[in-house]
């Protein structure tokens, strides 16, 4: 049963962390992401030069998925593991809402830009939450094949909902987030209404129905690898995924798949620190958070992952893919090309509505 | 003869009653077996008994709400919500006192989380209080009533208040009501929306498909538990290596094979396109749906109910079969009235393993069950891991261990649990 | 071999034949015939196929080459349940989620038979076996030798006039042993059904018998009734099988009509029956009941040859004496002689002679 497993394996975890306290003095920090390719070139572009300067060690823990249930189970057993932790700027509100994050000052804890811009002002608006530090800004879009979907590519969103000339399944997302903004945008809600029109019960059952006119032609996907298999397989016609794993079906893995760039959902991801450290634990992960969110490492990572760098001063910085050679920017959420038409997740409005639309969106799933 | 007179206490040689002597050596043994079972005992105790009873306890619990505005709640006990107006200065008050503290430890946004669950907006309404109101002064400042409501109309209105209210006692059953789809409601519990309900739903259809993934196994494992107990030794270990070496594959890599299997550009459709069987642009749905997780977990749960059958077949011998043939039965009269009923403890020990196995899988039914093959335990991990809504997962847990506990009894009255062996 | 005319074989082994792997025969050439009635026991070391035998009987194993017939109709090809044998099993095989009752009543189920009848047949064979009172318990509440009633009884219920018993009262301590072996040969008697009954217990074959077949390496090394087969064993397995039994070595010296005359291998001479020993010259094993050898000379025959002994050990056994002699070189040589008040007990270290009727020493095959 899975919630005795996670109950079991949190006292597991309290009595190995009472063993492993002997840890905090030596020179190694745990530093906690998604693995996969994501985490790889957080390695090459942040982990190895940081290693190298400080004769670090860092220790790789791919939980980045359960992290705030793991690090809450942590706190509650009062033994916190990790040292910084990679997450989605909305769970690292939910964790400063929690108090399982520590609130950083950009002025005093990051680094400022190389032409003076402090941290501050060169995040700008991404700094959604005290505890976040920003690293990359990645989108949700369509990705479709190119070679079944006839001599009309889709180039606007509400093709997702046009079964008539785009026949096939689809895969979404098996969550409210996205896709119900997605259905009111094609339903003929304004882009600036969307909210408020979520907001309300009314507005809740108008995206349900929507969605459920293509409903017999989805397969919900939950994890962010579903997608680009399904596209390769031919199973689903386009689907919903993160920018970088369609990049790599069509740039890396030569697939006939192109971009549906078309009302692409912004979203951030990000560093935290775990409240609780001990001072020693606390000033070597500020230390490694100075080092990796500056100009020059944000815009490397860009060079192994198609994920636009969350500083302003890093844009100019990206180059080209480290192996493919190709130039980055055309493929980055953010460019103009691909940005004309483009939201920024909630964060205000999800962390209230979620609960509440999530358990209409399963309900009505499961009907 | 002694003068030792009837009507005392026997004693033993060194003179103590024997009564107390035997009691000191038993005691020494129980003693020295409690120290041999302790560490086992230990084990359990922590790694089982107590996240159980941690579990049972999140259930209920809600003491947040009163520990992180204790003068609020009371300040709150005595107001009507019937009256449809916001409660007095006092309760403001009161709650800017609170929150101050709140804010201070850092539990306001937490509370916030907590209130979510059942008030919608509840969160970012902390959240962006708890900003404000460190610039409140209790000592100077007059009206908190008019300061909340300026952070948000909110605070002016029934809904919040309520729900504090409802949600002030140490400890509540909401999270159980949520878990069979009904709210606590101003009369009392009341049925949620028809459009959010759901777990009564998910727990039925856990049930159900549990019993046919156990039937499916029984009807497949039997055959070849039967072979296993009856085929020449050598034989037999080849298939018993068969039938093992699904458990040598992690279980995430024979799902992705089913699926490999089963989709629609899969190979069995992929096959039958071939033969013709199928049209090309009919291929059948075979994945994402309750058949995926059927087929796919019935093959991952095989070898469960396979080794007790067996182990069970094992120990009957082959001369019942031949003395009911001797006797003038038919080789199915034989099977049936003789072999089959010496067998049923295998196929209820097998039976009682898959079943409750199957009830609490979420792996599988996450990754080939699509939106109508999904079980309880799914949700359960979403409010675990992604909604953290720990009450509620934990009161979803406590029904199905409630319901397995039950189907338990119900069994054991029916077959009766002693009828159930995994060998010997 | 006994020649009894095909009309009276109830049950006819003819060249039957039993391989398992193709290259070794577990049952070699077996021929028998058994009239109505005949409680016949297949006596033999393990291995030496009588079980086999009794399986093919049943239909539980096939015989490679060969004809079994019953009641004059070849059974090779008919299943076993449509046999119409009873069996009763080594284990008993009594159905342990069936109660006594109902184990008895399953034979009669599955030949449709309407439910008053089973229950009067039932009561009438647990009367029988004087289990009257057991229907309603279950198997595993029953002492091993009242399940064997009921096995038995399991086995007669259904009125199948030839009954196989595969070592029935091996499982039994010896006293219950003595006293079911009596109680099955009583019922048997009574009822009038052919029995044949499996075991390596020779005592078992002696006492309950009308013929035993005693079997060794898949053939028939001789059937008779239990006192010729004790009396006049036909080969030296035989009688080294059934019962007691010296054996002293030698070669044949001359024969004359009913006694050979044989040199043993320290040169002493004795008389013996030639049994299958033809020509002088021949090797021979010769056999002699223990309790046929006689030491008094008074006793012995004029004439006869008699050997030198010296007394190894004396053991008293209740009823008679039991003396371990050393006799032409063998010190296992056993005399037994009854505890009678003028008997002697030889006392070890004494020098004795002794001797025997030469129809009582065969000269058997080497």
């Amino acid at each position: 049963m899975k919630p005795l497993n996670l109950l079991m394996a949190t006292t597991a975890l309290a009595i190995a962390g009472g063993m492993a306290s002997a840890q905090d003095m030596t020179d190694e920090m745990t530093i906690v992401s998604w693995g996969g390719a994501y985490s790889n070139s957080q390695q090459k572009a942040y982990h190895e030069p940081y290693m190298e300067k400080t004769g670090v060690k860092i220790i790789n823990d791919e939980s980045s998925a359960e992290a705030v249930a793991k690090l809450r189970a942590m706190n509650e057993a009062g033994n916190v593991t990790w040292d910084v932790v990679d997450v989605v700027a909305s769970d690292a509100i939910r964790l400063c809402d929690e108090g399982l994050a520590m609130e950083i000052d950009p002025d005093t804890q990051l680094a400022a830009a190389p032409d003076g811009t402090s941290a501050a002002d060169d995040f700008g608006d991404l700094l959604v939450s005290e505890c976040f530090i920003p690293q990359i800004v990645y989108s949700t879009a369509f990705g479709y094949r190119t070679d079944l979907v006839g001599d009309t590519p889709p180039d606007d969103i509400c093709d997702v909902f046009d079964t008539e000339t785009y026949p096939g399944k689809r895969s979404l997302e098996k969550r409210p987030i996205n896709n119900m903004e997605w259905a009111l945008l094609c339903d003929g809600v304004a882009k600036d209404d969307v909210y408020d029109v979520l907001a309300t019960a009314e507005g809740q059952e108008q995206a349900l129905a929507k969605l459920d006119t293509i409903k017999d032609d989805v397969i919900w996907w939950s994890a962010g690898a579903d997608t680009p298999q399904l596209l390769a397989d031919g199973e689903v016609v386009m689907g919903s995924t993160y920018n970088g794993r369609l990049f790599s079906v069509i740039e890396e893995q030569k697939q006939p798949v192109a971009m549906l760039w078309d009302a692409q959902v912004f979203d951030l991801d990000g560093w935290i620190i775990p409240a609780g450290l001990s001072e020693e634990r606390k000033a070597r992960a500020l230390d490694y958070i100075m080092f990796a969110t500056d100009t020059q490492r944000l815009a490397d990572q860009a060079k192994y992952i198609s994920y636009g760098p969350a500083r302003a001063s890093s844009a100019p910085l990206v180059g080209q893919h480290a192996e493919l050679g190709i130039d980055m920017a055309p493929h980055m959420p953010t460019d103009p090309a691909n940005a004309k038409n483009t939201f920024l997740y909630n964060y205000e409005f999800w962390a209230d509505y979620r609960d509440d639309i999530d358990a209409k969106f399963q309900a009505w799933l499961a009907k | 003869m002694s003068d030792q007179t009837t009507s005392g206490p026997v004693l033993a040689a060194d003179g103590t009653p024997l009564k107390r002597s035997l009691a000191r050596a038993l005691r020494l043994q129980k003693m020295r077996a409690l120290a041999l079972i302790a560490p086992l005992l230990l084990f359990v105790l922590i790694t089982f008994i107590a996240p159980i009873a941690d579990m049972l306890f999140r259930s209920v619990e809600n003491q947040i709400v009163s520990e992180t505005l204790p003068q609020t709640v009371v300040a709150l006990a005595d107001w009507d919500p019937t009256t449809g107006e916001a409660p007095d200065e006092a309760v403001y008050r009161a709650l800017a006192a609170d929150l101050k503290v709140a804010v201070e430890d850092k539990t306001h946004t937490r509370l916030g989380s907590r209130l979510n669950y059942e008030l919608t907006g509840a969160s970012s309404l902390f959240r962006k209080s708890g900003r404000k109101v460190k610039r409140m002064d209790l000592e100077s400042d007059t009206s908190f009533k008019e300061a909340f409501t300026d952070i948000d109309r909110k605070w002016g209105e029934v809904a919040i208040w309520e729900t504090i209210q409802t949600y002030s006692p140490k400890y509540t059953n909401g999270y159980f009501l949520n878990a069979v789809d009904m709210r606590k409601g101003p009369d009392g519990p009341e049925a949620r929306p028809e459009n959010q309900q759901i777990y009564m739903m998910l727990f039925g259809r856990t049930l159900f498909m549990s019993l046919v993934i156990t039937m499916s196994c029984i009807i497949l494992g039997y055959p070849v538990a039967w072979l296993l107990a009856n085929l020449p030794t050598r034989t037999s270990n080849l298939l018993m290596i068969l039938v093992l070496l699904p458990f040598w594959t992690s279980l995430l890599v024979r799902t992705s094979a089913w699926k490999v299997m089963l989709q629609q550009q899969g190979v069995i459709n992929d096959t039958l396109v071939w033969l013709g069987l199928v049209a090309d642009d009919a291929r059948l749905v075979m994945i994402n749906n309750q058949f995926g997780t059927i087929v796919a977990m019935t093959h991952i749960l095989l070898p469960f109910m396979i080794l007790p059958m067996y182990s069970v077949m094992q120990t009957i011998q082959p001369s019942y079969l031949r003395a009911a043939k001797s006797m003038g039965a038919t080789n199915w009269t034989a099977f049936w009235r003789v072999y089959f009923p010496q067998s049923v403890p295998g196929i209820g020990a097998g039976s009682i393993l898959v079943f409750i196995l199957s009830i609490g899988y979420y792996i599988t039914p996450e990754i080939v069950g699509g939106n109508t093959g999904t079980f309880i335990s799914n949700r359960i991990a979403y409010h675990i891991s992604s909604s953290l809504n720990w009450g509620l997962a934990a009161a979803l847990g406590a029904i199905l261990l409630a319901v397995v506990l039950l189907l338990y009894y119900v069994y054991d009255k029916i077959v009766g649990i002693d009828n159930v062996k995994l060998g010997g | 071999m006994a020649d009894i005319h095909s009309s009276d074989a109830f049950v006819e082994f003819e060249r039957v034949q039993k391989s398992y792997d193709g290259e070794n025969l577990v049952v070699k050439d077996l021929n028998l015939v058994m009239p109505k009635g005949e409680f016949l026991t297949m006596l033999g070391p393990s291995g030496s196929g009588k079980t086999t035998c009794l399986m093919m009987l049943a239909g539980f194993e096939t015989a490679t080459h060969g004809d079994i017939r019953l009641d004059g109709e070849s059974i090779n090809n008919i299943p076993p349940h449509k046999r119409g044998i009873g069996m009763v099993f080594q284990n008993y095989a009594l159905f342990p989620h069936m109660t006594v009752a109902e184990n008895l009543s399953f034979p009669l189920e599955v030949r449709k038979m309407g439910k008053s009848e089973r229950e009067a047949k039932v009561k009438r064979v647990l009367d029988m076996v004087q289990m009257g009172e057991f229907g309603g318990r279950r198997p595993a509440q029953l002492s091993g030798g009242q399940q064997q009633r009921i096995a038995l009884a399991r086995a007669l219920v259904f009125e199948a006039e030839l009954v196989l018993m595969d070592e029935p009262l091996g499982a039994l301590d010896k006293q219950l042993r003595e006293h079911m072996q009596f109680e099955i040969k009583r019922i048997a008697d009574n009822l009038g059904i052919t029995v044949v009954y499996v075991t390596h217990d020779q005592t078992e074959a002696l006492t309950m018998s009308d013929r035993v077949a005693v079997f060794d390496d898949g053939r028939i090394q001789q059937l008779a009734p239990p006192d010729t087969l004790y009396e006049q064993p036909e080969n030296s397995f035989v009688a080294q099988f059934i019962g007691e039994n010296n054996t002293l070595e030698g070669v044949v010296k001359e024969i004359n009509g009913d006694v050979a005359l044989v040199r043993l291998d320290d040169g002493e001479l004795i008389d013996c029956k030639p049994v299958n020993v033809s020509k002088p010259g021949e090797r021979t094993r010769v056999s002699i009941r223990p309790e046929r050898v006689e030491y008094n000379k008074e006793r012995l025959q004029e004439g006869v040859h008699t050997l030198k002994a010296e007394v190894m050990e004396f053991i008293y056994m209740g009823d008679i004496f039991r003396t371990r002699l050393k006799v032409a070189g063998n010190d296992e040589f056993i005399i037994k002689t009854r505890n009678a008040p003028d008997q002697v007990r030889l006392q070890p270290g004494t020098q004795i002679e002794i001797g025997w009727l030469p129809q009582d020493c065969r000269a058997l095959d080497a």
